[in-house]
């Protein structure tokens, strides 16, 4: 098939301006969610391993038996459900107050006259919020490590030592990350106050903790409820 | 219909308004079209320092009882020359070429994080002069390039080579994460008008399926380095054997990750012989739908075939079975790409350009790569292979017989566009010759010696094994493929310097990239482009398909005009992003010193952490561009 | 944060109406946020008073129902938390890929390490 040579088409304008983009979207929004998928195998290869090895140090502590070792020293189950049902609630709450900051960011709430209404429509207390309940996780988190080191779990003493901490320690070291973010949109706000033209960035903000949120809900229930 | 090919006076597109050229300017650049300029240059070095290792290599073992290296400096020496290779020269190559390619090829000015793309860039190279330096001490990583444990671990491994192993390959991930976020942003939502999935250029398809793999499957290797890193730096018991650990462990995360990495190797080749072969053929590539599913298939597959690395550790009968069948599964989607090459060029109109001998070439050996990967697909026939230089033969045929040629077939091809210059065919020829020659005389004797029971990874071996003849030959095939290397390489540097000077479309190709002046201007498109076709550039109508090579002589006259003059704001450059980079590869530098040092290393990590935290507040706080 | 995305769909002259911008309309009000925070902590109390409740614990259906209960919240936080229900059809395929990736690579690793097993009489 031989080709006879014409002048190549000349290519059309589109006429689209700067900023366009083909689904309309916010490239953020996009990337926030191929970082989130990203992350699913990272929490993945982590949950695995943690039950990969599960019941597999020869000694204890266990998570949720009890162990005596060769010197007679019993080990109570280490894991603490009732404070860890307690922290699982406050991060689910902290999601609550994720949602309801960006939708005050998103000025969704614009009838700013019942005393519920301003409330709602406070983008300041619902960071806020969010901030104090995931730090009030991560106080439980460090109350958890440093009772179970006291207890004689370290991240070095067994098997369900290095995999609970990796595993968790990484959730906590996620958490924490996401609480600075936050903190850092609550400057933005009282230093210049955040309008709809900064929902995108809360919204990215939102999607991270709510990620985390998620990878957690995971986490209690194979670690802490599951034998 | 206005047009957007700017055209340029003849003495090239380059040279008509003067870029900055500074240092500075390098290390400030936030345009994809200089990073990918950077990661070529910088693949290419890297390729060299990957080659030279392999060639001292040969050499220890062009005889029996070689005297050349101890077996310490061998284990450094193929651990390195597997790293350089893999993670230092053809994954940059690749990026090189997704930098360069995507924004043009979807019709957009540039990638979606432009910052973003020049700190992968920085961060791969700091990481990469990280894990490359100790070399020079005979301190370079020695576990192999995919660093088994236990014998990874302190235990077995006791000096600081495998930590810079395991330092350097978390941040060369943190690179390849970066960029896969930036890639998939760009492809979903920059593409211009028109710009469907379905037109998409292979080389962008493939492209996007390849990040996917990467998104997906390098957090698996980090885990997997991070538990490594973990025992060896805090004394936890990922792979402490003695505290119940599975020896298996590692060898599962490592390859659930390294089987998509072997795709993430191959995949851009495969994009780039699909851009080369139907410009060279005058016909659109054969299949283009299936090409797009197959790739997708390909990816998707790939995750569910890693134990077929495993089949001598005892997996048990169904494990092996399942394993079995999915890799033979995975043989074709990738057969029906070879086939596709194949009726894309039949009935063409062929011309054998460099570029075009080096795609045939993939086509050639990859098949053969792909014929002896089967073989292995067979747990009792790999039973014989694994371990022995069978597997080294063949991952060396899909490797250098496919990524690499196809990578070279991509670089004479889009050199004119990168830099407004030809490559000299005549040099071309005696690269690809020399290539080919002696990559087939380096690899094919390896299927008979690994057949005749010659394992892999030992430094030397005793005479009447009969393995002599079959190392000697793949010695010579070496220095053979040094030469072409040489040859390809000096044709690189003149061609940079002083080539024939290309116009926009010297080859005649389709699509949008071929539109832009040679080099294009730094904001591509004078007009974002309305897409209609998958062909942009070639009216089909009637089933013919027209084709126009340009010349420099025919474009002579026209200017292009600047950025300012079209009123296209560009993003500004800025040193944040190398500045982050160096912030981050310093303090993973701070671990290096935590046995001598705990003050030491933490105060290495907290100044590199300062460093990287104050960087990324500036490069967050600073806009992206000027206001407009 | 500072607006420092380059091409980021905001409010500039020229550019094509946002193709999402009806479904941003539809938003969850107040009443669906506080409605699905009680689901979720109804759930998580369920969750947990199973962990005491030994005839569930002890029985062959708790790690199912422990599974799909932390699926649904699962689900739940994120079609609405995160907004998937209303958001474009591309947000959703960019997280279920990897998840349901994520989900038979760790399968498949439990059948490996032999913490999963079909029996398969003979065979296995």
């Amino acid at each position: 098939m031989t080709a006879p040579t014409i002048p190549a088409t000349k290519l059309e304008n589109s006429g689209v301006g700067h900023g366009y983009t083909t689904l309309g979207l916010d490239n953020r929004k996009v990337a926030i969610w191929t970082f989130i998928g990203s992350e699913c195998m990272l929490f993945m290869s982590l949950i695995s391993t943690y039950l990969i090895y599960k019941g597999k140090s020869p000694q204890g502590p266990y998570p949720h038996s009890a162990f005596t070792d060769a010197t007679g020293h019993v080990f109570k189950p280490i894991l603490n459900i009732p404070v860890t049902s307690f922290s699982t609630f406050v991060l689910l709450m902290s999601s609550l107050a994720m949602v309801l900051a960006l939708a005050a960011v998103q000025e969704r709430y614009k009838v700013r006259v019942g005393t519920w209404d301003k409330i709602l429509s406070s983008s300041k207390l619902w960071l806020w919020m969010t901030c104090l309940l995931g730090i009030t996780f991560l106080g439980c988190q460090a109350y958890e490590f440093t009772s179970f080191i006291h207890e004689g779990l370290t991240i070095r003493t067994n098997l369900f030592g290095s995999t609970f901490f990796t595993l968790t320690g990484f959730h906590g070291a996620h958490v924490t990350a996401g609480v600075i973010w936050l903190f850092t949109l609550l400057a933005i706000d009282y230093k210049r106050g955040l309008t709809p033209a900064d929902a995108t960035a809360v919204d990215i903000s939102a999607l991270y903790w709510h990620f985390v949120d998620v990878v957690w809900i995971v986490i209690f229930t194979l670690i802490y409820l599951i034998e | 219909m206005a047009t957007s090919v700017a055209a340029h006076h003849h003495v090239g597109a380059a040279a008509q308004y003067q870029e900055e050229n500074g240092i500075w300017s390098w290390l400030t650049t936030v345009d994809h079209k200089r990073i990918g300029k950077l990661y070529l240059v910088s693949a290419l070095i890297f390729f060299i320092v990957g080659g030279l290792e392999a060639a001292v290599l040969r050499t220890q073992l062009i005889g029996p009882n070689g005297k050349l290296v101890s077996a310490e400096m061998f284990n450094q020496l193929f651990t390195m020359h597997g790293t350089t290779m893999i993670f230092l020269a053809v994954m940059p190559m690749s990026a090189a070429f997704f930098n360069f390619l995507i924004p043009l090829q979807i019709g957009a000015r540039d990638v979606a994080f432009p910052r973003l793309n020049a700190f992968s860039y920085w961060i791969y190279l700091f990481g990469g002069l990280l894990i490359t330096a100790p070399i020079f001490f005979g301190m370079a990583p020695n576990g192999g390039w995919f660093g088994y444990a236990p014998l990874s671990t302190r235990a077995f491994s006791p000096q600081h080579n495998m930590d810079f192993w395991v330092l350097g390959l978390q941040i060369l991930g943190i690179s390849s994460l970066a960029a896969a976020f930036n890639f998939i942003t760009t492809i979903i939502n920059l593409r211009a008008p028109g710009m469907t999935l379905m037109r998409m250029p292979i080389f962008t398809w493939m492209s996007f399926v390849v990040q996917f793999l990467v998104a997906l499957a390098f957090p698996v290797i980090t885990v997997a380095l991070i538990f490594l890193q973990f025992d060896r730096f805090f004394g936890t018991r990922f792979y402490d054997i003695a505290k119940g650990a599975d020896p298996l462990l590692w060898q599962h995360l490592f390859w659930v990750f390294g089987h998509p990495e072997v795709y993430i190797l191959i995949l851009p080749a495969f994009g780039l012989v699909s851009e080369v072969l139907p410009t060279f053929s005058r016909k659109p590539l054969f299949g283009y739908p299936v090409m797009v599913y197959s790739g997708i298939l390909i990816g998707f597959l790939g995750f569910g075939v890693w134990a077929h690395h495993m089949f001598s550790v005892g997996m048990g009968p169904i494990a092996d079975a399942i394993f079995s069948l999915t890799t033979m599964l995975i043989a074709i989607p990738t057969g029906v790409k070879i086939f596709n090459w194949l009726a894309t060029m039949w009935g063409g109109n062929l011309r054998f350009t460099v570029a075009m001998k080096f795609a045939i070439a993939l086509v050639a050996l990859f098949t053969c790569g792909g014929i002896s990967g089967v073989m292995h697909s067979s747990p009792p026939a790999d039973l014989q292979q694994t371990d022995t230089y069978f597997v080294v033969a063949h991952f060396h045929y899909v490797l250098f017989g496919g990524s690499i040629m196809g990578l070279f077939a991509g670089i004479y091809y889009y050199f004119p566009k990168i830099t407004g210059r030809f490559m000299s065919e005549k040099w071309g020829n005696w690269h690809f010759w020399l290539s080919v020659i002696g990559m087939n005389l380096t690899f094919f004797p390896m299927h008979l010696s690994g057949l005749y029971g010659m394992p892999r990874r030992i430094y030397t071996y005793d005479v009447g094994q009969g393995w002599e003849l079959f190392n000697k030959m793949s010695t010579i095939g070496t220095y053979i493929i040094m030469l072409g290397t040489l040859i390809g390489g000096i044709n690189l540097i003149r061609s940079w310097r002083s080539g024939k000077i290309a116009s926009s479309n010297p080859w005649g190709a389709a699509t949008l990239e071929w539109a832009m002046p040679s080099p294009p201007p730094e904001y591509n498109f004078a007009e974002i482009p309305l897409v209609k076709s998958r062909y942009p550039l070639w009216n089909m109508k009637e089933g013919q398909t027209l084709v126009h090579e340009t010349t420099s002589e025919e474009e002579g006259g026209i200017r292009i005009p600047s950025a300012k003059e079209l009123h296209i704001t560009l993003p500004n450059p800025t040193i944040w992003p190398l500045y982050c980079a160096a912030g981050i590869v310093w303090m993973f530098c701070g671990m290096l010193f935590m046995e001598t040092s705990t003050a030491t290393a933490l105060g290495v990590m907290m100044s590199g952490a300062a460093v990287w935290i104050g960087s990324l507040y500036k490069w967050l706080t600073t806009p992206l561009e000027d206001a407009h | 944060m500072s607006n420092n995305d380059a091409y980021g769909a905001s409010a500039v002259s020229g550019v094509p109406a946002h193709a999402d911008e009806a479904h941003h309309d539809e938003h969850p009000t107040w009443s669906t946020y506080w409605k699905v925070a009680l689901v979720l902590t109804f759930i998580t109390a369920v969750e947990v008073s199973a962990y005491y409740i030994p005839v569930w614990s002890k029985s062959w259906i708790y790690v199912p129902s422990m599974l799909a209960m932390s699926a649904v919240k699962f689900a739940i936080v994120g079609a609405y938390y995160m907004h998937l229900k209303y958001d474009h059809k591309v947000f959703r395929t960019l997280f279920t890929g990897p998840l349901l990736l994520a989900g038979l690579t760790l399968i498949g690793l439990m059948f490996l390490f032999a913490k999963l097993a079909i029996k398969l009489g003979a065979l296995s």
